[in-house]
């Protein structure tokens, strides 16, 4: 019997230079530090005329002749340009040519922190037990592979101070929502003015261990205006967002009303046994930028 | 801001000046201060629990938590805003001990985080975290003068102008941020 090599039946494969990956994600990581996703931008506006705390509006003022500095001076929005986080959705008739598409990726995070000025963020080893160069600059990859022939890049530049207080929860069917829901304001209070309030808070529920967190990190970085696709989560996400605005937190602990701009919510169907959760915590700079190759 | 207290300091800030600030108080800074990160922190914190002498003295002295961004060409400094302050908490004794007054940062200090500043009447200070590039503007002059081999966490010498903050932790041990989230808590 004859059998074919997936080369042979080649029809229909898209090849992409991993070069094109390598200069599109340089050019993401500037852009993203440099310009606030204008739907944050929008919100803090909004928040302005919500905030009764006069100290609270000041600061909501502030952070948006920040992003408006920024952008005029071509400066980062913060210097922490965060780790590189970089989200692939890969069209599975794909083939990547000229080279290693993980090495294209951490070439363009490199070409980009240094033609950008970007502060050099990221630490080779976590136990700082080898010493390295200090300017390492792998990112965090995920990979999903999807129908079709494109490639839709997620690039995100996510700070430390409102990752530090992240959290993750693995609860019981019974516990069920009310424990869903006390889970990500005790997360938000706790968290206070450390994650840089007004905040973007992305709740993963359900899957496994690891992909509840990769459902808030999803979750954190989908734009505001877009709104959960369910309404009974949709509903969810406008519940969670009214609660932690009464936590009094305020911009950046100040005190105030406006201690969250968004909530998002993704889900992913889960073990009978178990109701994972995983809060992931965003700034009000929370960096990202997506393109389509 | 002209609400703003408006405080300007030489060859460190003097007891009085301090004294007189209270938690929630608008304050724009004018002098010198010292960048502090976790490297740096760690290492000037052994310094002065091994009697090794610091690269700078601190006493009188206000530490900024700051790791800037690379400054481009014409720029004095890159975008310059505070990071989180408790990280360096466990070395602050140390750093309190070599005549530290006063820290800039961002986030909140609560229980035993702020046990440091209360038996050494030291003053916390918050800038805006994620304020980077309009901060960068209040810095009038930015210098490298030891653990360069840190990188981003090197000990910097900072000439801030007009420093905008909030006095969090006061010299009486009053603490804003537990005061204002809880004079806005609903339920």
């Amino acid at each position: 019997m004859e059998v074919k090599s997936p080369a042979v039946e080649s029809r229909g494969i898209r090849e992409i230079d991993v070069a094109l990956l390598r200069d599109t994600i340089a050019r993401l990581i500037v852009e993203a530090n440099y310009n606030i996703p204008p739907d944050i931008l929008q919100a803090l506006r909004d928040a302005i005329d919500r905030e009764e705390s006069p100290l609270g509006r000041r600061t909501l003022e502030q952070l948006v002749r920040n992003y408006e500095v920024a952008a005029a001076e071509q400066r980062p929005v913060c210097q922490d340009s965060g780790v590189a986080v970089v989200m692939l959705e890969l069209g599975q008739d794909v083939h990547w040519t000229g080279g290693s598409m993980q090495e294209a990726v951490y070439e363009g995070v490199r070409q980009g922190t240094q033609a950008g000025y970007l502060r050099w963020s990221v630490i080779g080893d976590p136990t700082r037990l080898l010493k390295l160069s200090g300017q390492e600059t792998p990112a965090v990859i995920h990979t999903e592979i999807v129908p079709g022939s494109d490639v839709r890049i997620t690039f995100a530049s996510k700070g430390f101070g409102a990752e530090n207080v992240s959290a993750l929860k693995m609860f019981v069917p019974a516990d069920g929502v009310p424990a869903i829901t006390q889970f990500v304001l005790d997360t938000v209070d706790r968290a206070g003015a450390n994650a840089c309030p007004p905040i973007i808070a992305g709740v993963g529920i359900g899957g496994t261990f690891e992909s509840a967190a990769l459902l808030a990190k999803k979750a954190v970085l989908r734009p505001l205006d877009v709104r959960n696709a369910r309404a009974d989560l949709r509903q969810l996400e406008g519940e969670l967002l009214e609660r932690i605005n009464q936590l009094g937190i305020g911009p950046q602990g100040f005190g105030g009303r406006v201690t969250a701009l968004g909530v998002n919510i993704e889900v992913h169907p889960t073990h009978i046994a178990g109701l994972p959760v995983a809060v992931n915590l965003g700034c009000h700079s929370t960096r990202r930028k997506s393109t389509t190759l | 801001m002209s609400s703003a207290i408006e405080l300007t300091y030489h060859n460190g800030i003097a007891d009085a000046d301090l004294e007189r600030l209270r938690a929630g108080d608008s304050v724009e800074l004018t002098g010198r201060v010292i960048s502090l990160r976790d490297a740096s922190a760690a290492r000037l914190a052994a310094a002065v629990q091994s009697g090794q002498p610091l690269p700078i003295s601190l006493e009188n002295q206000i530490l900024y938590a700051v790791g800037p961004s690379p400054a481009k060409p014409g720029q004095i400094v890159g975008s310059a805003g505070p990071t989180t302050t408790s990280r360096m908490g466990r070395f602050l004794p140390a750093l309190f001990k070599a005549g530290l007054r006063a820290i800039i940062g961002k986030g909140e200090l609560h229980g035993e985080e702020m046990a440091p500043f209360l038996s050494h009447k030291g003053v916390y200070f918050a800038a805006v975290g994620g304020l980077g590039a309009l901060l960068a503007n209040q810095i009038s002059s930015a210098r490298v003068i030891a653990y360069d081999d840190l990188g981003p966490e090197a000990l910097y010498v900072l000439e801030i102008v007009d420093f905008p903050v909030v006095v969090i932790i006061d010299r009486r041990g009053v603490n804003f941020h537990e005061i204002a989230r809880a004079q806005w808590r609903k339920g």
